[in-house]
């Protein structure tokens, strides 16, 4: 039996962490059925369970984890570059962009 | 907590290591203390002291619960002797704690040479008394454990920090005394938080709190966030935090330490870090060993450390437990953990045979067996210049007859 490949932390979520290395093609077990990795997802990053439009709250363990800065489509990489915080930027790292 | 056998302090707290602190009171005589120091790293010795040369009354509250802390038996204070530091002030109150104290300073004794034998000589003399302290058997109800994360990914929120969250409700229901902090990482846990206060009043001190570190970091520009978490898989303070706030369990929170105030009965705790008043001298925190420094300040006798990136450091003055979060950092590092906790997300444990084990590491090291950074010699120590005002009366439980103390026999 293979280890499971994703876990979504509470059932609102719109994403799942994944628990070990993934890549497009890999088998995510019956919860995720219909789901299909659309890039490499490293261990304990997040990929979406569904779309997601721009600006909308991002859920994760049932909290907002913050907002999508661009349109997410399900099985998409959810990461720095669609996703910041409701709370803090960081000017240092804002700055270098 | 069987077979543990404690160092009995006079003032009833149980110490879990005897050590011999050498504490520099400002930069210029830190190279001097080190000296000092180097030849008894072997033999429980180990270096601490405070960097400015301006005075600071949190950094003299910090250095005087550090120098009478129960883990510590006998200290030498290192002085320049033009420093600011009230050098007299710290010397009178390890005395009154009963410890074995001296000062030396190095103008007085001719440099930097004379020092270093007048101190060496002082430590031989001191360690063999240090022996006389009285042994007492230690149980988790004689325990402050103190509870953070450092290079945090996303995996800590999946393993260690909910292991860690599930010892903590065992060490809380055995009659112990846990500290968690952190505050710039819980963004969002704010009603999490009030809901848990044991009484009404404390609920309106945490979310005032909150509210304090969030003004505070926004000032700063920079969140306690960095390229290593991102890396890791965490995209916000927020996710962050939800994973941070984990590591508290379910228990209710009893009442608002800041660094250097012990908690005055056993259960949890929450330590405010942040500055009170203007932003000044920087960042809350600039590193995690200065969180470190400010739980053993409140007591704590060992800290439990969850780590996803995986870091390294331990502590000058109370054992550091290092739990790792993620199953491939632990494969690299395997040399500097104590628990691992990834194993959880490949189906080898769960998160209760953690939190057993977690208890059960903290049982043997309170029996002296030495954790992964001990034996490798870390003695990270850092304290810098913060301003607190006094903690209003909500943040502690109306004075009850009889009660017990945290940590301690009286």
């Amino acid at each position: 039996m293979s280890a499971p490949a994703l876990l979504r932390l509470a059932p609102e979520d719109d994403v799942a962490v994944a628990l070990r290395p993934l890549a497009p093609g890999d088998p995510l077990g019956p919860e995720f059925a219909g789901l299909v990795l659309r890039e490499p997802i490293p261990l304990g990053h997040k990929v979406a369970l569904r779309p997601i439009v721009a600006g909308a709250p991002v859920r994760k363990c049932g909290v907002p984890i913050g907002r999508a800065t661009r349109p997410i489509a399900a099985g998409e990489h959810v990461h720095v570059h669609n996703l910041a915080s409701a709370v803090l930027v960081n000017a240092l790292d804002h700055a270098e962009e | 907590m069987h077979g543990a056998i404690g160092y009995l302090r006079a003032d009833g707290r149980v110490g879990i290591r005897n050590r011999l602190l050498v504490a520099y009171l400002v930069e210029c005589a830190h190279h001097v203390a080190r000296v000092i120091a180097a030849p008894f790293a072997e033999r429980g010795v180990e270096l601490v002291g405070f960097s400015g040369c301006y005075p600071n009354p949190y950094a003299q509250d910090v250095m005087d619960a550090v120098c009478t802390h129960p883990n510590v038996g006998a200290v030498l204070l290192v002085s320049l002797g033009c420093e600011e530091f009230d050098r007299s002030r710290l010397h009178r109150t390890i005395a009154a704690s009963g410890r074995p104290v001296a000062t030396l300073v190095i103008q007085k004794e001719g440099g930097t040479a004379p020092t270093v034998a007048a101190g060496r000589a002082w430590i031989e003399k001191t360690l063999p008394e240090l022996e006389r302290v009285p042994r007492v058997p230690v149980s988790l109800a004689d325990l402050v454990i103190g509870t953070k994360c450092g290079g945090s990914d996303g995996t800590s929120v999946l393993s260690a920090n909910p292991a860690i969250g599930r010892a903590s409700d065992l060490l809380v229901d055995a009659g112990a005394t846990v500290i968690f902090e952190e505050l710039g990482e819980l963004f969002g846990c704010e009603e999490h938080l009030a809901s848990r206060a044991a009484r009404p009043e404390l609920a309106d001190e945490l979310r005032a709190v909150m509210a304090k570190a969030r003004r505070y970091y926004a000032t700063m520009e920079h969140g306690s966030f960095g390229g290593g978490n991102i890396t890791g898989g965490l995209t916000t303070v927020e996710e962050k935090s939800v994973g941070a706030y984990a590591k508290s369990g379910t228990r209710p929170i009893q009442g608002l330490l800041r660094p250097a105030v012990r908690p005055p009965a056993p259960g949890l705790w929450l330590m405010d870090m942040i500055p009170d008043g203007p932003v000044l001298w920087g960042y809350p925190n600039i590193n995690d060993t200065t969180e470190v420094v400010e739980l053993v300040a409140c007591g704590a006798h060992l800290v439990l450390f969850s780590t996803g990136r995986g870091s390294v450091v331990g502590s000058a003055v109370s054992p550091v437990v290092k739990i790792c979060a993620n199953p491939e950092t632990y494969r690299r590092m395997a040399g500097d953990m104590d628990v691992d906790a990834g194993r959880i997300l490949e189906g080898r444990g769960t998160l209760d045979e953690v939190a057993a084990e977690i208890v059960a590491v903290i049982a043997r090291v309170a029996a002296g067996e030495p954790t992964r950074s001990e034996a490798l010699g870390h003695q990270e120590f850092v304290l810098g210049y913060k301003h607190f005002a006094p903690l209003g009366p909500a943040c502690f439980p109306r004075p009850a007859a009889g009660g017990r103390p945290a940590g301690g026999r009286r």
